[in-house]
């Protein structure tokens, strides 16, 4: 097995199907920048060799992304990059950084332990999802 | 697309009891095919019809276009507890897979044999449960079929034997592309890997199809006490259970469910497994089979 | 499918040939001294033998091997061969790599069957080659206790065909035992029995009637008078049996019944018979004298007037080998008909 830019992990229980989480690690990696244009994913012989899973399953994910544009599969060669999401790189929102950091400092100081934080953010976060949705 | 495995009408009887009854399967090929059901439920007997080690009662089964036990140089089969001949060693199974078998891939097997840092003059009597399942998998891969039969072959390894085993079956399909029809009792091993499922409870097949279609069209809905009858014709209960006032319905459905009194979630495939397996068992009901 | 089964078969194969093929050679070293030793004493061969203490000993252990040698090989060669398979799952292993059932049978039955066949007719050969020479004297008539005709029981199956018959039986009941049972251990145990048994009965219950035996009526007389049985209280006995010598050398004698002139088999004799007795009988109270010769041609003379005659049934020397072929037949004729049963069995569920 080669050295790959990424790893991929499956978590049994977080209720997103396999393929779901490997397209979403694939675009946090994207985001990041851990993956930039012109890598080249894992084979699909490797990502099974290494999780267990179906190679169906690798496939779908790689298909996936190959239809959202932000990979490309080269018969005999490999699955590439061919767009990243870096465009919306985390460094290019420092004002929201620190509207964040100002917040959560808030929390601190209201007494709200590390989980109310996140059920908090969590909760606000979804529910605004759903208005949305509704909307 | 010819099957990789066709039952019609399946059965086998010992003495006065039903191991397998009115078996109908049509396994498309090109899947991991992961075949559950509680023990004694009829795995074994099933996977060892289709292997010829058994004759079936009633009914036929066909593999690979062709009467079980007829293509054996086509089917590889890893039996029950992965048996090995303990007095041979590690390079003994593989002549014996070499000698016996006229598809051999001496290479591949020589590749294996290294890669699992097995030592060839070890005798398979001294190996660890692990190495020896490993050894029987190794043998049925090198000859090359088109498709691998495995009975319950991780059931007594350890958790990391169980998860190398898998990951080296897993492995192989990716390369070597052929079907593989597994039993387990596990059902956290059959959602990383299979991509199609059987379900057999009590000797019948419950419900058998692509797991990603039988995820799409299996549904949980719970809202206020109703009646089964009440609920639209295209909606297939699977299994209900009632409160005072509220009724929590498993149902099987292609239609989308407009009700808005209903509060849907999707299942995951232990649920879905779990509840097939956890119903009543009625000769009567029809067997469930999702056609895609 | 050769190699698998020589690889399994190895070292039951060489601890057996390895003790037969010891003994083949001591037998083919020593023979040429012993056959000297009869060209040379001719009349006084057999009661020479027992100066070399070597060759009563051999003599004995090659019929002890032929003796041993089938019921070994049907218990540790015929028995394992199916049953150790089926009891530890590995027929799995190998029926499901591309070779049908029936194919495999036949090249383990095969193979190690000819290997059973072949040993053993190497040793049945060595040993009977070696003990031509004694059998040979002992037919010509020399006297011996230890060393019995080749037509007796004991020897007869340490001969010739006979014990390759044996083994060939002996291992094909042990498959289909073995295939039946499932149980190496249990399969092998009654294979034993089973064999050790049938060599047991043979001779007195299927040789008999393998050949048509010499049929005759014979005069009793005090020449030929061998055996007089008495029953009963001590102080008056009873006369059940007469027995006479066959008069062939060599011979196996199978029967042999007093009968009256019409015929009939005479259950207990006149009490005047006592007087053809051929010493004292035992345990005679001292008031009954022991008859004297005159008395005693008397009597024999009487026994012919009164019509009673010996009807015995025999085997003369000279059809050893008939009788060899037809129980080597015999025997190979089961042995064929266990290993058909053993193919007709295989094809069924055994799971």
């Amino acid at each position: 097995m080669g050295l790959w830019m990424i790893e991929f992990h499956l978590d049994g229980r977080s209720g997103v199907s396999p393929y779901q989480q490997i397209v979403q690690q694939v675009r946090n990696a994207l985001r990041l920048g851990l993956l930039r244009e012109g890598d080249q994913l894992p084979t699909v012989k490797d990502v099974v060799a290494a999780l267990a899973i179906n190679p169906n399953t690798v496939l779908k994910a790689y298909r996936e992304l190959e239809h959202e544009g932000l990979v490309q599969a080269r018969p005999g060669r490999g699955t590439f990059v061919t767009r990243t999401l870096t465009d919306n790189t985390l460094a290019a929102h420092g004002p929201l950084r620190q509207d964040l950091r100002r917040w959560l400092a808030k929390a601190r100081k209201a007494g709200l332990d590390d989980e109310s934080i996140e059920a908090l953010f969590l909760t606000t976060f979804r529910s605004a999802a759903q208005q949305e949705d509704i909307a | 697309m010819t099957a990789v495995l066709n039952a019609q009408g399946l059965g086998k009887k010992y003495g006065r009891r039903w191991a397998l009854t009115d078996c109908d399967l049509e396994v498309p090929a090109g899947h991991v095919v992961g075949l559950v059901g509680p023990n004694g439920a009829g795995k074994s007997t099933l996977l060892n019809m289709a292997v010829g080690m058994l004759t079936p009662t009633t009914g036929s089964v066909d593999v690979l276009g062709a009467p079980a036990g007829t293509q054996q140089a086509k089917v590889g089969y890893v039996a029950q507890d992965t048996p090995t001949y303990a007095r041979l060693s590690v390079a003994d199974h593989l002549k014996l897979g070499a000698r016996l078998n006229p598809a051999w891939d001496e290479s591949l097997a020589q590749q294996r044999i290294q890669h699992l840092e097995l030592d060839p003059k070890q005798r398979a009597g001294k190996l660890s449960g692990g190495q020896r399942a490993q050894l029987a998998l190794t043998l049925g891969l090198a000859k090359r079929p088109e498709l691998l039969i495995l009975d319950e072959p991780v059931a007594p390894l350890d958790p990391l034997a169980r998860r190398e085993f898998l990951q080296d079956l897993m492995e192989a399909v990716a390369e070597q592309e052929f079907s593989v029809v597994l039993s387990s009792h596990l059902v956290s091993d059959v959602e990383r890997s299979c991509d199609y499922l059987i379900v057999l409870v009590g000797s019948r097949v419950q419900v058998s199809g692509e797991i990603d279609t039988l995820l799409a069209t299996h549904f949980r809905i719970t809202g206020p006490r109703r009646d089964r009858k009440d609920l639209p014709q295209d909606q297939h209960v699977v299994t209900e259970s009632h409160t005072d006032r509220q009724s929590t319905y498993l149902i099987r459905t292609d239609r989308p469910i407009l009700d808005p009194a209903w509060n849907v979630t999707q299942l995951t495939l232990e649920d879905l497994v779990l509840a097939y397996m956890g119903r009543d068992v009625r000769p009567e009901r029809p067997v469930l089979e999702v056609q895609r | 499918m050769t190699w698998l089964t020589w690889r399994q078969f190895r070292v039951q194969f060489l601890v057996v040939a390895s003790v037969i093929l010891a003994t083949a050679v001591v037998l083919a070293v020593t023979g040429p001294n012993l056959l000297d030793d009869y060209h040379r004493l001719t009349d006084n061969f057999i009661a020479n033998l027992g100066f070399k203490r070597l060759n009563p000993l051999l003599y004995r252990v090659g019929q002890v091997l032929l003796y041993a040698a089938p019921p070994v090989i049907g218990a540790f060669w015929g028995a394992p061969l199916i049953a150790r398979e089926l009891e530890t799952g590995t027929y799995r292993l190998v029926w499901s790599q591309s070779i049908s059932r029936r194919r495999w049978l036949a090249t383990k039955v095969g193979l190690t069957g000819l290997a059973a066949v072949a040993i053993t007719g190497l040793l049945s050969f060595a040993v009977t080659w070696w003990s031509d020479p004694i059998d040979d004297a002992i037919n010509a008539g020399q006297d011996s206790n230890t060393y019995l005709p080749r037509m007796f029981p004991p020897t007869f199956s340490a001969r010739g065909l006979v014990p390759v018959g044996y083994a060939a039986f002996a291992f094909a009941l042990g498959v289909a035992v073995g295939l039946v049972v499932r149980r190496t251990l249990v399969a092998l145990a009654i294979t034993l029995a089973a064999v050790i048994l049938i060599q047991i009965i043979t001779p007195s219950f299927i040789r008999p009637h393998l050949l048509a035996p010499t049929d005759q009526y014979l005069v009793a007389t005090s020449e030929n008078i061998r055996g007089f049985m008495l029953s009963g209280p001590d102080s008056n006995p009873e006369v059940r049996q007469i027995e006479v010598a066959s008069g062939s050398v060599g011979a196996w004698k199978l029967y042999d019944r007093t009968v009256d002139k019409s015929g009939n088999v005479v259950d207990t004799l006149p009490n005047w018979t006592m007087q053809c007795a051929p010493g004292p009988p035992p345990g005679l109270q001292k008031q009954q004298q022991p008859a004297t010769s005159p008395e005693r041609d008397a009597c024999f003379q009487r026994l012919a007037d009164e019509g009673y005659r010996q009807h015995v049934k025999y085997f003369t020397a000279d059809k050893f080998w008939a009788l060899q072929w037809r129980e080597f037949g015999f025997f190979v004729l089961l042995a064929l008909l266990l290993t058909g049963f053993s193919f007709w069995r295989i094809r069924r569920d055994l799971s």
